[in-house]
């Protein structure tokens, strides 16, 4: 049968739903809801009518104000005293609070776009009733209309609550962080604050912060390949050695591993500081032990970077491995037997097994889950932030250290004593770039696989 | 053939070997930081890995400690994340199951935001959420609750890998049966879920005892240690007690060792649903 691909038109156009429908039919292009009432669906109805008045109550006081305001961030930028001709006394100005200001904006901007879509919803439904009405079709009733709720439109009853968590505690904040990124927030304008477009990516791109960016961004992807191949290829190794036939009490072995990555990291990371220190107890056993003639400084504030870095990478090692081997063996497990069987027929050594047949089918199964721990290892701010804090210090550094992340210099230029909040914004925005074009390239390159 | 045997033997019992030498290595941090905890020092540093001499001071001290009240702590952190579990759970395998489950039109741009969503580094929105939080007044242990709960709805990627691999004939079953698929999400979905829904509860569970770095933006402002949650409450008085105040420092590893015990045990016992957790998704391939 001949199939058309294309959506069908609508039963009816908006034009001609506002031709030809009755007088509430056009109100409710004015008064969400009407044309709902008017079919005696009170609570759809009244749901609309009611979020209307709210949001144009809503938009009147409060939401016009918040709105303008975002066009400047405030006038007033900087603490001024000014002459009160009235009472005749000096008064100091305090600086409009461009922070609330901007928040505020970015709100009322969200609540709009809710509520156009709202509107959107309410114009869908009055087109509906009116071609039922126009048809004589049947016109659902309060009932069956709440019934709907669970079963067809049960979605919307269960994502209602998550999609409100998400636009505030997630969309929210990301809008109002990437907006942040095109003003001038820093130390220096630190309440009143202003639009300046592209400033801050220059400062970060080609400006006082690229001799910081750069090689912050490079060590970033050294790490996170070598964080995510070594914890991979070093679990599969393990995973493989639990598994091997005749050792007994896998699951024991397997738990002893576990426990390191059961711990808080908070906890681990912080005490492996403690035990690596210069004066620390790993120092002075290999001196008690004359395998060394004077401690090592793994990751001091003067560390040597090249030895703090391989130490964040072991260090690293040291909580990856046992998380990757756990995951790794749920897939050697099912791995298919026959090819391994045939390949020791053929007279195959196990390291040959493991190099030609076993090891490339975990890293097929693994390919997505490898990108994401790529990704989550550009990201992590724990194994930095608990064990080196960013050291050794780089004096041709802005507020970073050798073994700095992205991440961890983002937090350094918000909580830290640059206070550069912009900047942090302009990095966070880069990072997303960075994750956004890796995984694209990852999905791609999981669909060729899935097609070859 | 018998050389073949005490081949075998020679190399399983090398394998016994690696693996005892390594699980002495992987665990030997781990057994210092105990014995860390039960040493007597007042120097504010551990330097030695056998201590000079053992104490269960650390432990009654930092459980008496006025200072640094850890019952408080506890119970702050219980309390967060009993709520945060509760409502988290409901909310991931709701979003989950809708995702996997059920088609409405604007599914597909759904998984396409929370894909983009999911890239920003949840740093950035942190200074965000304390302007939020602090415009509203939620500077304390409800608007940190707030915050666990309001990023569940994006963590769904597990549990919709694992809806995934439900057949949806049961479903259709069900439906010709005249089920409404409220009652097919009650009678089918949530039963048969059970695995992802101790696993999600597990993890939300888990997270406000090891975050630091939320509640620590989020609680600290008020100053006052009674409302801190745990992690947040040792890595303040690690950096306040790391120099100054010479005492605390093995306090703080004792409370460390309190708090890391039970987690642990927690997480051991449900390595399993963990495991079934992560290859859910991975499975497919």
């Amino acid at each position: 049968m001949f199939r058309r691909k294309n959506k069908l038109p609508p039963a009816a156009t908006y034009r001609e739903v506002w031709r030809k429908g009755d007088w509430t039919t056009k109100l409710s292009f004015f008064v969400m809801g009407a044309s709902a009432l008017k079919n005696r669906q009170w609570v759809k109805g009244a749901a609309f009518l009611i979020t209307e008045v709210a949001f144009l109550i809503w938009l009147v006081f409060s939401g016009i104000s918040s709105l303008s305001m975002l066009s400047n961030l405030g006038t007033l930028k900087t603490k001024k005293v000014v002459f009160d001709q009235s009472q005749g006394v000096y008064l100091t100005k305090l600086p409009d609070n461009s922070v609330v200001i901007l928040l505020f904006g970015v709100l009322a901007v969200i609540l709009l776009i809710a509520m156009v879509g709202l509107y959107w919803v309410n114009l869908r439904s009055t087109r509906k009733l009116y071609v039922l009405n126009r048809d004589h079709g049947h016109i659902e009733t309060n009932g069956e209309e709440l019934a709907s709720l669970l079963d067809e439109r049960l979605h919307s009853v269960l994502l209602t609550i998550p999609i409100i968590g998400i636009v505030a505690f997630t969309i929210l904040p990301t809008v109002y962080m990437i907006s942040m990124a095109f003003t001038n927030y820093d130390s220096h304008h630190s309440i009143g604050f202003s639009w300046t477009g592209f400033q801050a990516f220059h400062n970060v791109l080609s400006g006082d912060l690229a001799g910081t960016f750069f090689p912050v961004l490079g060590w970033t992807l050294i790490w996170a390949v070598c964080a995510t191949a070594t914890t991979f290829f070093f679990g599969v190794l393990l995973a493989m050695l639990i598994e091997s036939k005749g050792i007994k009490h896998k699951a024991f072995w397997r738990t002893m591993f576990i426990i390191v990555y059961a711990v808080p990291q908070f906890v681990s990371l912080l005490m492996m500081a403690q035990f690596l220190d210069l004066q620390g107890p790993l120092n002075n056993l290999l001196l008690s032990w004359h395998w060394i003639a004077k401690p090592i400084n793994f990751i001091g504030a003067s560390a040597n970077p090249l030895v703090a870095r391989i130490t964040v990478i072991v260090v690293n090692m040291w909580v990856g491995i046992p998380v990757s081997m756990l995951v790794s063996t749920a897939i050697i497990q099912n791995l298919p037997e026959d090819q391994i069987e045939a390949a020791r027929m053929d007279g195959a050594n196990p390291f040959q097994v493991f190099k030609s047949i076993t090891f490339p089918q975990i890293l097929f199964v693994m390919a997505p889950s490898l990108i994401q721990q790529f990704i989550g290892n550009i990201n992590n701010f724990n194994v930095i932030y608990l064990l080196t804090g960013g050291y050794p210090m780089n004096n041709n550094y802005s507020g970073a250290g050798d073994t700095d992340l992205l991440v961890t210099w983002l937090y350094n230029l918000t909580f830290g004593q640059t206070q550069r909040y912009n900047a942090s914004a302009v990095l966070g925005i880069l990072i997303f770039i960075i994750s956004a074009v890796f995984s694209l390239f990852a999905y791609r390159r999981t669909n060729a696989f899935k097609e070859g | 053939m018998k050389s073949y045997k005490a081949q075998r033997r020679l190399s399983l019992s090398l394998r016994y070997v690696l693996l005892a030498v390594l699980v002495v290595v992987w665990l030997f941090p781990i057994v210092w930081i105990i014995l860390a905890s039960l040493s007597y020092n007042d120097t504010g540093f551990v330097s030695t890995i056998w201590p000079e001499k053992f104490t269960l001071s650390n432990y009654t001290g930092m459980l008496l400690n006025k200072q640094y009240p850890f019952l408080d702590w506890m119970r702050n952190t219980l309390l967060v994340s009993t709520v945060s579990m509760i409502l988290s759970t409901f909310i991931t395998i709701s979003v989950a199951y809708t995702l996997s489950r059920l088609r409405f039109a604007f599914r597909k741009k759904f998984l396409q935001i929370a894909l983009i969503l999911g890239m920003f580094p949840g740093f950035m929105s942190m200074i965000a959420l304390y302007y939020i939080l602090k415009s509203f007044n939620m500077l304390n242990l409800a608007g940190l609750t707030m915050v666990y709960v309001g990023g569940a709805g994006l963590s769904f990627y597990i549990a919709k890998g694992f809806f995934d691999t439900i057949p949806r004939s049961i479903d259709e079953a069900a439906e010709m049966d005249g089920a409404t698929r409220w009652q097919v999400f009650l009678h089918i979905g949530l039963p048969l879920s059970k695995p992802m829904i101790v696993y999600t509860a597990l993890t939300t569970f888990i997270a406000p005892w090891v975050d630091f770095i939320f509640s620590g933006i989020i609680l600290s402002s008020s100053g006052n240690p009674k409302n801190y949650t745990i992690a947040y409450g040792l890595y303040n008085m690690l950096h306040n007690a790391k120099g100054t105040s010479t005492t605390f420092f093995t306090q703080f590893i004792a409370g460390c060792v309190m708090i890391a015990v039970p987690i642990t045990i927690l997480f051991v016992i449900m390595q399993k649903f963990y495991v079934n957790g992560i290859t859910a998704g991975a499975d497919k391939g």
